[in-house]
């Protein structure tokens, strides 16, 4: 315990530095973001969607919309993390996540280490505790970190002394993903609120169908889960959605349709019977599509299973695919995650 | 299709409860007319008209539960040959059960069994998939494919599925598609090597045997998983009174619980095992006098929903072994009118319950048009003497295996005609 004193300290020293350092914003171009105090979130960790208030939520996409130019995203000045460590630790594989947390983190003026602790220490027996006290002597602002495990992120969030960011944990939440899917969504639609959205596929194992439908629900759409019973929870139907088996009457005036992706090794006669059924019934196709309301769009947080989940045609059709833009706001969603919880949330100071 | 008339019949349509005597008029496969005096002013001359008599006209039978050999084995049975028999015995639809070789576990198998069906069987041929691929009780089979493409239920045959986790997936997966399971409640390590009913019979005979509890915990898991999934599910084959209670409630709790028996439990008991009479070694064993007290009672009152044939047709060559080493079934299909009608004449079961339990709630279960009396229903009747004795004589079976425990014995009522869309398939009346 006398070991945590030191890293508290520093990390308030941080919060204090950051607030004296802020720049005038006469001497500002149009480009140029400030870190402003209005937009403190209120938490210091982003573990969960349950995490954020309202407030935080505007605040979040708010700031991302603006880092979605590319020209404020790229700007040099934009160096809010200057002098920090941001750690990337990803006890699973990942490439999209991992590297739109690397970009981001250096966007912002950031020293990124990506640990892949597939291939490290974990793998020679070190338990998570034990990596969080090494991790903590190197004294990182912010720690990004996926691991199959659920609830692996919060208990890390208690053995050190830096915001922790979820990026995916077991079955439990991916909420950069849910920020990312409605940073999206509100950029190609305006609102969210009164939006009717499918989320398909295998709920029962997908975080990013968890963090959705927390962060949908408080954005105020109509939030309808799709497939077959083996992979909805069994009193998903609690969690604020409407829960249906079949594609047509699910589908039904759907604006936005997001397909989850199906893990292969449940595909093969223990939760679905193959491949072919599972595509028959709940795959993506254009005449599936066509139950959904006109000009509905798709999503999927990747990566695909082409033939399995989604169709080759609707996942490269541009005028309804919104998947590769998907992996654009990525970057942008996390530049505000990493800016804002960079500042210390309410609870901290 | 030329126009077929039967008069003077005792109508009965057990689904509306219906009966009275009158007249039936058939026109391109369907039933167009039915009533009291139908044919007051003359039939014309050129209407083929069967003069019934004063017999039962009734709708044909629906065995949910026939094992035959096509494909794998034709020489215990073919589809031609089980239609044959199915048809003398008053049956018009017969549900082929998976364990065919190979299994039905894929479309390409239903599709076959319909096509084969309609070239071969007098009868209509429906085929139930198999719960689990090649009946291993590991991976699921495709059941939404298989829906669609005509299998009106699902079993995994005689394989019970001891692996609760697997049986929840399956339930809750079939239930998108509302389809029908049925599993038989056996445990299987309770049954271990069982060849007969634990009683103090079987143990004077030095017969390895099951406990009746061995069906009952089956059905409970069973009933609790319907109860966590929805699912629609069928107790296949039921033998003991200990699971009747299971049922009950079951039913009492508005579960989508349903339970089938064989015509040979409610026939027979252990004491047909004898002196090691193989053709009698079934599966579920027959047990006690008590059992099947209790399951005549139990389908009286509608407690039990079906009554099959379980026809299971063997090679006399594997019958005629030790009773521990001989195989287990009876080839039942051509006796499940006249065993039913041999019971009902003796008082121990109501006609209508009976009819019930073989025609229209067999329908309803398989989503099926048969098995009722009505306009527009497809012509698949079966007109019966209630009352003709006559002896079971192996000989006469139309089935190629003839391992029917039946033999010999006397019995009272028989299909005389058999009618399957529209078409005779079996004239035993004017001959």
């Amino acid at each position: 315990m006398n070991k945590k004193n030191p890293y508290t300290s520093h990390f308030t020293f941080i919060g204090i530095f950051l607030k004296t350092a802020k720049i005038d914003k006469d001497v500002m171009s149009n480009t140029h973001i400030s870190p402003s105090e209005g937009s403190r979130l209120n938490t210091r960790h982003l573990l969960s969607i349950a995490d954020l208030h309202r407030p935080d939520i505007d605040s979040l996409l708010d700031l991302a919309e603006t880092y979605l130019d590319l020209s404020v995203q790229k700007d040099a000045r934009n160096n809010v993390l200057a002098g920090k460590t941001l750690i990337n630790l990803f006890f699973e594989n990942s490439t999209r996540t991992e590297k739109s947390f690397e970009l981001a983190g250096r966007r912002l003026g950031a020293d990124v280490i990506n640990m892949s602790m597939a291939t490290s220490s974990a793998s020679k027996g070190e338990t998570l505790l034990d990596t969080a006290t090494t991790l903590n002597a190197m004294n990182p602002d912010l720690l990004v970190i996926r691991h199959s495990a659920s609830g692996a992120p919060a208990l890390l969030s208690q053995k050190v002394s830096c915001a922790v960011i979820n990026a995916g944990d077991g079955t439990h939440e991916h909420p950069t993903q849910a920020l990312l899917d409605a940073l999206t969504l509100r950029t190609r639609l305006g609102a969210i609120d009164g939006l009717r959205i499918a989320i398909c596929g295998d709920i029962l194992h997908s975080r990013v169908a968890r963090s959705n439908v927390q962060l949908l629900n408080i954005l105020g759409a109509e939030i309808r889960l799709i497939g077959p019973p083996t992979l909805i929870p069994l009193d998903a139907d609690q969690w604020g959605v409407e829960v249906y088996h079949d594609m047509k009457g699910g589908l039904k005036g759907c604006d936005v349709v997001m397909m989850l992706r199906l893990q292969l090794e449940r595909m093969s006669g223990s939760f679905v019977p193959s491949k072919r059924e599972y595509f028959h019934f709940y795959g993506l196709d254009r005449s599936k599509l066509e139950y959904a309301a006109p000009g509905a769009l798709v999503m999927h947080p990747g990566p695909m299973n082409r033939g399995v989940e989604i169709s080759s045609d609707i996942a490269d059709d541009p005028n309804i695919s919104l998947i590769t833009r998907q992996v654009e706001t990525g970057v942008a969603m996390r530049m505000a995650i990493l800016h804002l919880l960079s500042q210390g949330g309410d609870t901290e100071v | 299709m030329p126009k077929l008339a039967i008069s003077n019949a005792r109508l009965i349509d057990p689904k509306s409860g219906y009966d009275k005597r009158g007249d039936l008029l058939v026109e391109d496969g369907v039933i167009v007319a039915f009533g009291t005096d139908l044919f007051a002013e003359g039939l014309s001359p050129d209407i083929e008209n069967i003069d019934a008599d004063g017999l039962i006209l009734c709708p044909g039978l629906i065995d949910m539960r026939v094992v035959t050999g096509e494909p794998g084995a034709e020489h215990k049975e073919t589809l031609a040959s089980a239609g044959r028999a199915a048809a003398a015995g008053g049956v018009t639809s017969m549900v082929v059960m998976p364990q065919t070789n190979p299994v039905i576990d894929d479309i390409s198998l239903v599709d076959f069994i319909g096509r084969r069906a309609r070239e071969t069987s007098p009868v209509n041929v429906y085929a139930a998939g198999a719960l689990t691929k090649n009946l291993d009780c590991t991976d699921m089979t495709e059941l939404g494919l298989m829906s669609e493409a005509g299998a009106v239920m699902f079993s995994n045959g005689d394989a019970p599925i001891s692996n609760a986790g697997l049986m929840r997936r399956l339930m809750a997966y079939s239930s998108a598609f509302n389809a029908l399971i049925a599993h038989r409640p056996v445990d299987p390590d309770l049954s271990r090597n069982a060849v007969a009913h634990e009683s103090d019979f079987s143990a004077r005979l030095g017969l390895t045997a099951a406990p009746a509890a061995a069906e009952r915990i089956m059905a409970e898991r069973d009933i609790a998983l319907v109860e966590l999934t929805g699912a629609r599910y069928l107790l296949d084959l039921i033998s003991s009174t200990e699971t009747l209670p299971a049922l009950r409630r079951a039913k009492s709790r508005g579960l989508d619980v349903s339970a089938s028996v064989s015509i040979n439990h409610l026939a027979l008991n252990e004491l047909d095992i004898g002196d090691y009479r193989t053709f009698a070694k079934l599966d579920p064993p027959l047990r006690g006098e008590d059992d099947r007290q209790a399951l005549l009672k139990a389908v009286n009152d509608g407690s039990i929903d079906i009554i099959v044939s379980a026809h299971d047709p063997r090679p006399s060559g594997d019958k005629r072994r030790p009773f521990a080493e001989a195989g287990f079934g009876a080839a039942s299909l051509e006796m499940l009118l006249p065993a039913g009608l041999t019971l009902v004449a003796d008082g121990q079961l109501d006609l209508i319950a009976f009819l019930r339990a073989v025609t229209s709630t067999p329908a309803d279960m398989l989503g099926l048009p048969q098995g009722v009396l009505e306009i527009g229903a497809p012509a698949d009747l079966v007109l019966i003497d209630p009352g003709k004795p006559w002896m079971c004589n192996v000989d006469n079976l139309r089935s190629h295996s003839r391992n029917t425990p039946f033999d010999g014995r006397l019995m009272q009522g028989a299909a005389v005609v058999t009618i399957c869309n529209g078409k005779i398939v079996f004239d035993n009346h004017r001959v």
